[in-house]
């Protein structure tokens, strides 16, 4: 455990202390507040933070591979994980430790988001159950994103190569829900149980249904789960 | 009653490994005792590095077992890396931080309380000489302090052995003086492993030398001996069925023969001939040992073929 910490603080600092993840925060604040403030020109505007939800599973797409991309890829293209993997550390170890650093900062990030939720109750009576659980499903979509980045990371030692290949894996999952009028039947009914996006939607609504959040939990345990492999194989390169 | 012999701390056998279908090194067999320092010496590309992965555990053998204080270093590789320090060739360092928030984060990486972290770091700052530059960040430092700082890394959590792949390599020849001292200093107390290209180096550092040359161990030996290689002497080795007190005359007077060394070896008598070199001496040899009525029951030709081995590597001694 005093491992997993030590790995995850060196990295949350890196993130803390690096202009590229600033960049990366200000680019979601921009974005998502464009999204959040784009009806807020209506007559009657809705008190609701479902645009800006809608905007941002889109931008984690491209946000959460840019925050692992570097996690390993950049120790196997410096080398530095040759002392890493001859440390007594277990790869677990290794994952889970950057993967939570990951994890903490895209939370300081969402959580800056709260200025919205604090400029919609100032100015109008928004209901708080779709905001409560619209959160909860932003939070398990992001974690599911970064675990996606996480495992393209470890295959990897070029870092683009790495967020490139996350951005194709999680645009699949997010338009998944595509295939199952395209393909119709069994098939397209599995393949569209698989979308990322089809499991956000009712927290949107204000709906808390545990499938979906064993289904995120799923996701993040099966990519930790194939990162943790893909880190053990380079050991047989 | 026999002394026991102690295990060996690293017993490497049979191992080969493959990048690809090309093998890196081939059948390589030795062993280190504790507190032994060895040396591996070859030139570029012989399969030092890769014996050195394997040694730490980054790499698997395709084939052969190496294991380490008694842990095979593949099933038990968690055992073996809690025992290992190791100086990667590159001297791999995350060059955002500074030398002492290194230092503690591969001491905690090493499984060591925060306690003796602590008390250690004091110690390895003084030992590797790295007072000045506790808070520099690693990037900004020359690369004989950063190889510094690879050595402090490899020895904060005092290891049983030590790993050093190529310790001097690109360093001014001041600091090439002081890391080989340091290492010596190190070896009085450690099971030390290094591998180098200058053969000067490892004599002055090793106790005992192996080569390396593609892939396979040719030679295995002193310094004092590999150092009479170089010199181009030929060394033969014969074992004679004879009085000792006059087969050792009748070799001394064999023209070509600078001298000749007797050992008994529980009634077997083995001589050691040193020839001038460039003379080829084996049937003079014979000659005189069957003329006199004894028998010739073995001879064997000691480090004839090293001598090319020791060109090419002489050729890169770039101090
Ligand atoms: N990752 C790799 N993939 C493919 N071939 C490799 C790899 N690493 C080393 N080799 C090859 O294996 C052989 C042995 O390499 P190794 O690095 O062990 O030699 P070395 O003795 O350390 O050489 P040097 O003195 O240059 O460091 C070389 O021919 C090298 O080209
Ligand atoms: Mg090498």
């Amino acid at each position: 455990m005093r491992t997993v910490r030590a790995v995850a603080w060196k990295e949350i600092q890196i993130f803390f202390l690096s202009p590229t993840a600033y960049i990366v925060g200000m680019i979601f604040l921009a974005l998502t507040g464009f999204f959040f403030s784009r009806d807020l020109g209506d007559p009657f505007p809705e008190a609701t933070l479902s645009p800006f939800f809608q905007g941002a599973v889109i931008i984690f797409i491209l946000l959460a591979p840019a925050l692992t991309m570097r996690l390993i890829a950049e120790e196997s293209k410096l080398g530095t994980i040759e002392l890493l993997l001859t440390s007594p550390v277990r790869d677990w170890e290794v994952i889970i430790g950057k993967y939570l650093a990951s994890l903490i900062f895209f939370l300081a990030l969402v959580a800056m988001s709260g200025f919205y939720v604090i400029l919609l109750f100032v100015y109008a009576s928004p209901d708080p159950g779709p905001i409560y659980a619209g959160y909860l499903g932003l939070t398990l979509y992001g974690a599911a994103a970064l675990s996606v980045g996480m495992l393209t990371s470890t295959l990897t030692s070029n870092q683009i190569v790495a967020a490139v290949v996350a951005m194709g894996i999680l645009l699949a999952l997010f338009f998944a829900d595509l295939a199952f009028g395209a393909v119709g039947g069994l098939p397209g009914e599995i393949i569209g149980e698989l979308g990322m996006k089809t499991h956000f939607d009712d927290f949107d609504r204000g709906v808390i249904d545990t499938r979906h959040i064993v289904y995120y939990l799923s996701v993040i345990a099966f990519f930790l789960f194939l990162s943790v492999r893909a880190l053990e194989s380079r050991r047989w390169r | 009653m026999q002394a026991p012999v102690p295990a060996p701390m690293i017993q490497a056998s049979d191992v080969t490994h493959y990048y690809g279908p090309y093998p890196a090194i081939q059948e390589v067999n030795f062993s280190v005792r504790k507190g032994e320092v060895l040396g591996f010496l070859g030139p570029n590309g012989a399969g030092k590095t890769t014996t050195m992965r394997i040694l730490t555990g980054f790499l698997p053998p395709s084939r052969g077992s190496v294991s380490l204080d008694g842990f095979d270093v593949v099933e038990k590789s968690l055992e073996v890396r809690r025992r290992v320090g190791y100086l990667p060739e590159t001297v791999p360092l995350y060059t955002d931080m500074t030398v002492t928030n290194y230092l503690k984060y591969m001491g905690t990486l090493r499984g060591m309380p925060a306690a003796r972290i602590r008390a250690r770091l004091g110690e390895v700052i003084d030992v590797c000489r790295l007072g000045d530059y506790r808070k520099t960040q690693i990037g900004k430092l020359s690369k004989g302090f950063r190889q510094r700082v690879g050595i402090a890394q490899a020895i904060i959590h005092e290891p049983e052995v030590l790993v050093l792949d190529e310790p001097t390599i690109g360093i001014d020849p001041i600091q090439v003086v002081e890391t080989r001292s340091l290492i010596q200093e190190l070896g009085r107390e450690q099971t030390v492993v290094l591998s180098s290209h200058i053969l000067p180096e490892v004599s002055m550092i090793c106790e005992r030398v192996l080569i390396i040359h593609e892939g396979r161990i040719v030679a295995e030996d002193t310094p004092q001996n590999l150092a009479e290689g170089l010199q181009g002497l030929e060394r033969l080795e014969v074992e004679v069925g004879g009085p000792s007190a006059q087969v050792l005359p009748a070799l001394q007077q064999i023209n070509g023969v600078i001298s000749v060394t007797h050992r008994n070896n529980q009634g077997r008598h083995t001589y050691t001939i040193q020839a001038q070199p460039g003379r080829d001496l084996r049937d003079d040899i014979s000659r005189a040992v069957i003329g006199n009525g004894w028998s010739l029951r073995g001879m064997q030709l000691m480090g004839m073929s090293l001598e090319e081995i020791f060109l090419r590597l002489t050729t890169q001694e770039d101090l």
